[in-house]
């Protein structure tokens, strides 16, 4: 015997009428796949690439010409690091007289000053007993053509 | 095990980082309008200069001390509040900021030897922010804090507690004995959650100590006191009670108040400070995507000056829960227009926002007006959608080019003929947040 269709248990398929259909927001590419596709990644992020210690690094403006022969003129602005320990030859940000300094530091043989880089500027040379504090370590300097 | 990491003099401490020749000199940092001292340097507590002493009480030690005074500068303590919160995160798995100075770390697996894992992180927050700080490890976020204290007091009254715990202070290390003596050394309005009125009926009581609290029976504090001071109680003894919060729970109210700079006597310039301060707290009621039911807003004069006194708050109900400013400032506005008297010299005004709730929880109007009206047909700004997109436009305006870039036309524009706008005279730079502002090193 042939089922009887209208006690059919399954479910009667409705008409479908205007039935929303949900749009993707997304285009379908006919073209060439982009060759670049699987070697996407970051653009170059400067703070990155200068900065190993965000929390520990300060900017700060230089005013003066001792530092020029370093590369370091008046109104560049510098990053200086605090997190790294100064050693010899580094450009270093130092306290004098509650004032920040800018110069190079030299250490060897016991003794501690600071040089210029620029000859017609002396060398600051701390006094016995004094101690020099030295606040960062410049890491780059920022000059700016045009703003 | 938590530990409780905590600036010295925070507010001070920034401000000596970049102006090294305030180092040794008496400074105190004044409060909104220069009112009053809100951060001391050491040699300023050594004068004596209490918190929150007014300015001009303590004006004369200017000239006989050399006492310094320096404006809130909000925006550099933020900066570096942010670098050594992420300095002091690395002393443990989960970090509850709990103030712009304060942070608790949570220690729980974390193996060896604490006191000398926070001296490494003591050290590194000196040397890479120059904020000196005070470490305090302990069983219990109280004890934590306890330990804090004993930390800081240690290194700056000598005599106060023993030596050894100057700067960095381990409860996890130390005998029962010597916490005990410890806690007998500390006052009990010293132990946190103990306000000034505790301290005084616990004084009354015969507790005196932070052992003596830790030493009655809680059940005892619950019935003369509260359950929370029995919570206290009960962690003084070691049994923590609370675990670190890492993700900030939703403000139940939010508040923008200020004094002003100068006397204010015109009902329009309020309407300006009401709108401004609304603002700015539909601003945070946005970010943490609430909405508010309710809008306090008070003005009043100073009691500090002898002359006649008026001071008066009102509550506006909102029809409906909402976030937008320009709806709240119209209820605020409506409330200020009802207290005010003309005739006195306003001193300091605000707005709370009350009764907050989630924004993705509220109960919609029923608007039989704009439900007569095709929503098509609605100007933008009209729709709720439409007021959204204006709200959600307005923050990233703001925070792209700054506060105040855009704002509602009656908050009025910042300048010199803003009467109310506040007093900051001795403000430092923004060294850390602003490009002009960066200091100066001579080369």
């Amino acid at each position: 015997m042939p089922p009887r269709a209208t006690h059919s248990p399954r479910p009667t398929p409705l008409p479908i009428l205007n039935w929303p259909v949900g749009v993707i927001d997304a285009s379908v590419r006919a073209g060439f796949p982009s060759p670049a596709e699987d070697h996407m990644v970051k653009r170059i992020d400067l703070m990155e690439q200068l900065i190993q210690h965000p929390q520990a690094t300060f900017l700060l403006r230089i005013r003066g010409e001792s530092m020029r022969d370093a590369g370091i003129f008046d109104g560049d602005v510098v990053l200086v690091d605090r997190a790294i320990t100064p050693g010899h030859g580094q450009v270093v940000v130092a306290v004098i007289d509650g004032e920040f300094v800018c110069k190079t530091l030299y250490q060897r043989a016991g003794r501690i000053k600071l040089k210029a880089a620029n000859v017609t500027f002396a060398d600051i040379v701390p006094k016995d007993g004094q101690t020099l504090e030295i606040w960062g370590v410049v890491i780059a300097a920022i000059k700016q053509f045009r703003t | 095990m938590f530990a409780l990491v905590d600036g010295n003099n925070f507010y001070v401490s920034c401000e000596r980082v970049f102006r090294p020749s305030l180092n040794q000199t008496p400074v105190v940092v004044l409060s909104n309008n220069d009112g009053c001292a809100i951060a001391r340097s050491n040699e300023a507590k050594a004068l004596d200069i209490k918190m929150g002493a007014p300015w001009f009480k303590i004006k004369h030690l200017a000239e006989s001390h050399g006492l310094v005074a320096l404006s809130a500068n909000f925006a550099l303590y933020g900066d570096m509040s942010d670098r050594m919160m992420a300095i002091a995160a690395g002393l443990g798995p989960s970090q509850e900021i709990y103030s712009i100075d304060e942070s608790f770390i949570g220690l729980d697996g974390v193996r060896g030897d604490l006191a000398k894992r926070a001296r490494i992180i003591r050290s590194r927050i000196l040397q890479w922010t120059g904020i000196p700080c005070g470490i305090g490890i302990g069983a219990t976020k109280t004890l934590a804090k306890l330990a804090n204290h004993i930390a800081k007091t240690a290194e700056r009254k000598p005599g106060s507690y023993p030596e050894e715990y100057a700067q960095i202070c381990d409860f996890s290390r130390i005998c029962n004995e010597e916490l005990q003596y410890l806690l007998d050394l500390t006052e009990v309005s010293e132990v946190w959650g103990v306000g000034r009125r505790y301290a005084m009926q616990l004084k009354e009581y015969g507790v005196h100590t932070a052992l003596d609290l830790a030493r009655i029976d809680p059940a005892v504090v619950r019935s003369r006191w509260s359950v929370v001071l029995e919570r206290t109680a009960r962690e003084l003894r070691g049994i923590s009670c609370m675990q670190i919060e890492d993700i900030a729970p939703d403000k139940k109210e939010i508040a923008c108040t200020r004094s002003f700079g100068h006397p204010v006597t015109e009902l329009c310039d309020l309407q300006e400070a009401i709108s401004a301060f609304t603002s700015r707290a539909c601003e945070k009621l946005r970010r943490q995507q609430s909405h508010a039911n309710k809008i306090l807003c008070f003005i009043r004069t100073s009691p500090f000056r002898k002359e006649k006194q008026y001071s008066r708050s009102v509550c506006v109900q909102l029809h409906a829960p909402s976030s937008e400013t320009s709806l709240i400032a119209h209820a605020a506005i409506s409330g200020l227009n009802k207290i005010y008297q003309p005739g006195y010299n306003y001193a300091k005004a605000g707005v709370m926002l009350l009764d907050l709730q989630p924004a993705d929880q509220s109960q919609l109007r029923l608007d039989i007006d704009r439900a007569e009206a095709a929503v098509d047909s609605l100007p933008p700004h009209c729709t709720d959608i439409g007021r959204s997109t204006l709200m959600t436009t307005l923050d990233a305006v703001n925070q792209r080019y700054g506060r105040g870039a855009l704002l509602l036309a009656s908050a009025g524009l910042a300048g010199p003929d803003r009467t109310w706008s506040m007093k900051q005279e001795r403000r430092t730079p923004q060294y850390t947040t602003r490009w002009s502002d960066i200091a100066t090193a001579r080369a």
